[in-house]
């Protein structure tokens, strides 16, 4: 492990026993005592979660939002200061670079959260395309990311900061916000499907910040939670994984992310390929689907459709809080309707399974 | 960890309980907790014949499927169907979460398994 990027909470998670595990070239925790344990937390009280790997850029300078219009799926011109849009980079063919949050800070200054494992794939991208009046830096190793994510998530940390959380929407960020003596930005925003926050800060406040955060959580039930924990909850919500769901041979509108594209802005790289994707109707769909036969559906399963291949699985396991095993699955676009049964290959056994509709996990949290 | 010191272990971290030609199998107190909540326990069926050394079951975490091999030789008699329901048990009680019993063809492979204080010793170089 000593070869891998370790992030400003390493030494905190080998104290607090986090298990280790390689992820797209990172040391972090997959669990610390129960993915089961830290999922359900999430889900009715409160985790806190590493996300320090996750790539970070800035894009500055008077060409910033031309640049982006052309290089995002989405409209960057809806983003006021302070907002931050979930965006596809595409490349020509309508395949994707990347799933991004892209934050405005101001009319020329822009902040990108990026998979971890495509960070320098992505950076090579935006500079590789990159156009006049325009700076791309990779700020990644001067940001350390934590997520606090549950219901009780604002309760946790409105204690530990002056700032009202209260009145930070969905999908906003504030930039100045002093959380346990550690100036931080802070957003809420999330990918678990419950409410919460991301909060970035200098890798030097990170393991006080961390501490400070579980200690005043105590009282509320937090616990550290580690990737684990992260996926199942991600795939409950039904929220895309990169290398999963998204690929550069997967189109956002064959994952289901049609309305992240918009062809009612200035043209964008993929716009082309999507817009006949998109009119043409695409022959590929994602689909959600539970297990109806005893098997745990794993990324990469082939489905059968009436003994013939239909597509695969891109991410599946057990549901804690269904407790039912579920995947999604990209599937043939007239093999993936509501209710249509199909078989998950699953070590040479076809087991049944039922098209059902997604996301598997729905909760209506503050979203004002 | 909990290595009971009347049963036999396996290198590939099973447990083998032998009462006369009859031998249950199961994952040890080291192996359920490299493993992770197990939220299923795939079994073969009983009348199977399985060799020592094949893979005769499959527990999946929640993270990954992993196979379980047969310390032993023999035709499987008996399935533990509780581990269907609550494949939990085999976190809580490891060495009382049987996956099958074996009606063993060779019991002399039993000599071929490591004992309590040398799988102790195993698990500790590992």
């Amino acid at each position: 492990m000593d070869i891998l990027h370790k992030t400003p909470l390493f030494d905190v998670h080998r104290r607090s026993g986090g298990k280790m595990v390689e992820f797209a070239g990172w040391a972090l925790p997959v669990q610390y005592n129960s993915i089961l344990a830290e999922h359900e937390a999430v889900r009715s009280r409160a985790g806190l979660f590493d996300v320090s790997h996750m790539g970070k850029v800035t894009v500055r300078g008077k060409g910033a939002f031309d640049f982006l219009q052309r290089i995002a799926t989405g409209d960057i011109g809806v983003l006021v200061d302070g907002q931050a849009i979930y965006s596809l980079m595409c490349y020509p063919d309508g395949g994707v670079v990347d799933d991004i949050l892209v934050y405005r800070f101001g009319p020329g200054d822009f902040f990108l959260v990026l998979n971890a494992a495509n960070t320098d794939k992505d950076y090579n991208w935006l500079v590789q395309n990159n156009i006049e009046g325009v700076k791309i830096s990779n700020v990644s190793e001067d940001f350390a990311q934590i997520a606090l994510q549950g219901p009780r998530s604002e309760k946790i940390l409105q204690a530990l900061t002056e700032t009202d959380l209260n009145n930070l929407r969905f999908f906003r960020m504030l930039c100045d916000v002093e959380i346990a003596g550690a100036k931080c930005m802070v957003s809420r925003t999330g990918y678990t499907g419950e409410d919460g926050f991301e909060i970035y800060t200098g890798p030097d406040s990170a393991p006080a910040l961390w501490d400070a955060i579980l200690e005043a959580g105590k009282p509320c039930g937090v616990v550290p939670a580690g990737l684990g924990a992260r996926d199942s909850l991600r795939l409950e919500a039904c929220l895309p994984l990169y290398g999963h769901e998204l690929s550069a041979d997967i189109t956002p509108i064959e994952a289901g992310l049609g309305r992240f594209v918009r062809f009612d802005k200035p043209d964008f790289i993929g716009r082309a390929a999507l817009a006949a994707c998109s009119s043409k109707g695409a022959a590929r769909k994602l689909a959600g689907f539970e297990m109806e036969e005893r098997g745990v559906p794993r990324a990469n399963y082939p489905v059968e459709s009436a003994g013939r291949e239909v597509g695969f699985v891109t991410s599946g396991g057990y549901s804690p809080t269904l407790k039912k095993n579920v995947g999604l699955a990209l599937l043939e676009a007239d093999r993936a309707g509501q209710g249509d049964k199909i078989d998950v290959v699953i070590r040479g056994k076809k087991l049944r399974a039922v098209i059902v509709p997604i996301p598997f996990y729905k909760k209506h949290y503050k979203k004002k | 960890m909990n290595i009971p010191a009347d049963l036999k272990y396996s290198s590939e971290h099973e447990w083998v309980r032998a009462e006369g030609d009859e031998a249950s199998i199961g994952i040890t107190d080291h192996a359920q907790q490299a493993l992770g909540d197990i939220v299923f326990v795939e079994l073969p069926e009983v009348g199977d014949e399985v060799g020592a050394g094949e893979a005769f079951a499959v527990v999946e975490s929640v993270k990954a499927a992993s196979d379980v091999y047969a310390p032993v030789s023999g035709k499987i008699i008996k399935v533990n169907e509780r581990l269907f329901a609550s494949p939990e048990l085999v976190n809580s009680d490891p060495y009382g979460s049987w996956f099958v019993v074996v009606l063993m063809s060779d019991p002399g492979e039993l000599a071929t398994l490591l004992s309590a204080e040398d799988y102790n010793k195993f698990c500790e170089e590992e």
